[in-house]
């Protein structure tokens, strides 16, 4: 089994542009499928079309909904707390990471303590959070965001710091390249990957942690719309909002793969394969 | 000197989370304020609540909804996973959807469920199991679709076929990767459980914390957020010793190849 050699010349960028559209367009049509038959069940009365609206009129609720402030506004509420928690929590793990990456001692005292409180869900905390945050729930939604991100953030970053080859390190020294600069431009650099996937996920998590917050405790955002829609039983503007939520995260995860992408072209799990 | 360092690890290991359990017994003895009761009140209230007053009445009947979730989810998701991961315009067709559905946060979806299925425990178990679903799902995809050529070709060259195929080559070489799915979903399944059961139950671990919470009970609250704490823990810790046991030819050659 050969591959032929190819002799025409690679295709132009706009081409490639059409073509990726077109392939695109080609997978969706799974979608457009199931779509259908969603429709088609729910109005043939299949499935039960009193707390399953047919995806029509839950996507025309959402395109009216859309235009009213109401949903944009719920949405920024909702990213501001993600944003926040996820801030919060790179300004903790970040840090902290590297310096227990680097230092043993200060990684051996405290990885029994990491080790017992990742586990612990940290929608446990939100009891908690209601006593404490009673002045303002939008508080505390942030405060569980900020716990829950914080630990793959954090252990990533660990892994990464400590996955640095010795070699690398020891071949700084023997050129005599000062400590700080060692750290900034050989243990950075290769711990960067790991820091990365840490990233994504604690983004993940920290959108979650957000939405759970706002739907358990009412704290705001694209969550409160959600239950609110429920308790006033507008079934359709319920999974609107869903849909919204979905959006969210598909949104933050993309950016998020986009950065790391263009941020890591030089890493060999982002390398576009040749072949 | 080297014999004195590790002396000196074993040491911080012990020590760090003994001071910490004496610093929270200060600071909770001291003027912590009625939102942190004392530490040993929380211990007497664990012991008073979880050893074994309320374990058949709320710990069971949380971990059963947990498991019964949980499992409907693996077997789900990996037969899911076998049939996309074999079929590859079901996949492209069935991705769009998939990442969709994945991308849902797993709280926006519990309102769908009260609606839907009600607040019993099948409601519960649903929603666990649908959350559940996709990391196990995807990863058993991946890894079915992935599988290296020579180790199928191996396998016609000695006329494995059909189930002896699918069960002893495909599900064995994507095991690794079904591992990984199922240890993503194993802390979702535990949020779901606790989150399902704050919003709409009559019992379960989740709803005794939200109760302690709405009645004031504060050392009681704390005895159940331990709890649950102790169990995520728990649950970590057996599964790591499942996937070693059933991954250890895998980890061995890979250690190997080092």
């Amino acid at each position: 089994m050969t591959t032929p050699l190819r002799t025409e010349r690679p295709p132009s960028a706009a081409a490639r542009a059409v073509r990726r559209i077109l392939h695109a367009l080609g997978s969706l049509g799974g979608v457009v499928v199931v779509l259908l038959l969603c429709e088609l069940l729910i109005r043939v009365g299949v499935l039960p079309g009193r707390f399953l609206p047919p995806p029509s009129v839950v996507l025309l609720t959402l395109a009216t909904e859309l235009t009213t402030p109401a949903p944009w506004l719920a949405m920024l509420d909702t990213l501001r707390g993600w944003a926040f928690g996820l801030g919060i929590a790179t300004a903790i793990a970040l840090p902290l990471g590297l310096l227990l990456g680097s230092n043993e001692l200060a990684y051996r005292a405290l990885r029994p303590v990491i080790e017992f409180l990742r586990p612990v869900p940290s929608v446990a905390l939100v009891p908690l959070v209601f006593l404490l945050f009673s002045y303002d729930l939008g508080d505390g939604k942030i405060f569980l965001a900020a716990f829950a991100s914080t630990w793959p953030l954090l252990v990533q970053t660990i892994y990464g710091v400590r996955n640095v080859l010795p070699v690398q390190i020891d071949t700084a020294r023997s050129f005599h390249i000062p400590s700080f600069d060692v750290a900034t431009r050989v243990v950075l650099p290769s711990a960067i990957p790991f820091i990365a996937t840490g990233f994504r996920i604690a983004s993940t998590v920290s959108l979650i942690l957000v939405l759970t917050g706002e739907i358990v405790i009412n704290a705001g955002g694209v969550g409160e719309a959600i239950n609110a829609a429920r308790e006033g039983s507008q079934v359709a503007l319920m999974y609107a909002y869903v849909i919204l939520a979905g959006l969210l995260g598909i949104l933050i995860n993309l950016v998020f793969r986009a950065i790391e992408h263009r941020a890591l072209h030089w890493h060999p799990s982002h390398r576009v394969v040749a072949a | 000197m080297t014999r004195r360092r590790s002396a000196l690890y074993i040491a911080a290991e012990v020590l760090t989370p003994l001071l910490i359990v004496i610093g929270v017994l200060i600071f909770t003895n001291g003027s912590a304020g009625f939102y942190f009761p004392p530490l040993q009140d929380v211990l007497v209230a664990f012991q008073r609540n979880w050893l074994f007053d309320r374990f058949g009445t709320d710990i069971l009947p949380s971990l059963g909804r947990l498991f019964a979730g949980y499992l409907i989810a693996v077997v789900l998701g990996v037969a899911l996973g076998v049939l996309l991961g074999h079929v590859r315009w079901l996949r492209r067709q069935m991705s769009p959807i998939i990442e969709f559905l994945r991308a849902i946060p797993p709280p926006a979806l519990l309102p769908f469920t009260i609606i839907a299925i009600g607040v019993d425990s099948s409601a519960k178990i649903a929603l666990i199991a649908f959350i559940c679903i996709w990391p196990v799902l995807l990863n058993t995809m991946d890894g079915i679709a992935g599988i290296e050529p020579t180790i199928k070709d191996t396998g016609i060259v000695y006329r494995i076929r059909g189930r002896d195929s699918l069960l002893f080559v495909e599900l064995r070489a994507a095991s690794p990767q079904i591992f990984a799915g199922m240890r993503t979903a194993l802390p979702l399944a535990l949020i779901l459980m606790v989150i399902s059961e704050m919003v709409a139950s009559t019992n379960g671990i989740g709803y005794f914390v939200i109760q302690s919470q709405r009645t004031f009970a504060i050392a009681d609250m704390w005895s159940g957020i331990v709890l649950l704490g102790v169990l995520g823990y728990l649950l970590n810790l057996i599964f790591t010793l499942i996937e070693r046991r059933a991954l250890s030819w895998y980890l061995g050659a890979r250690a190997t190849t080092r």
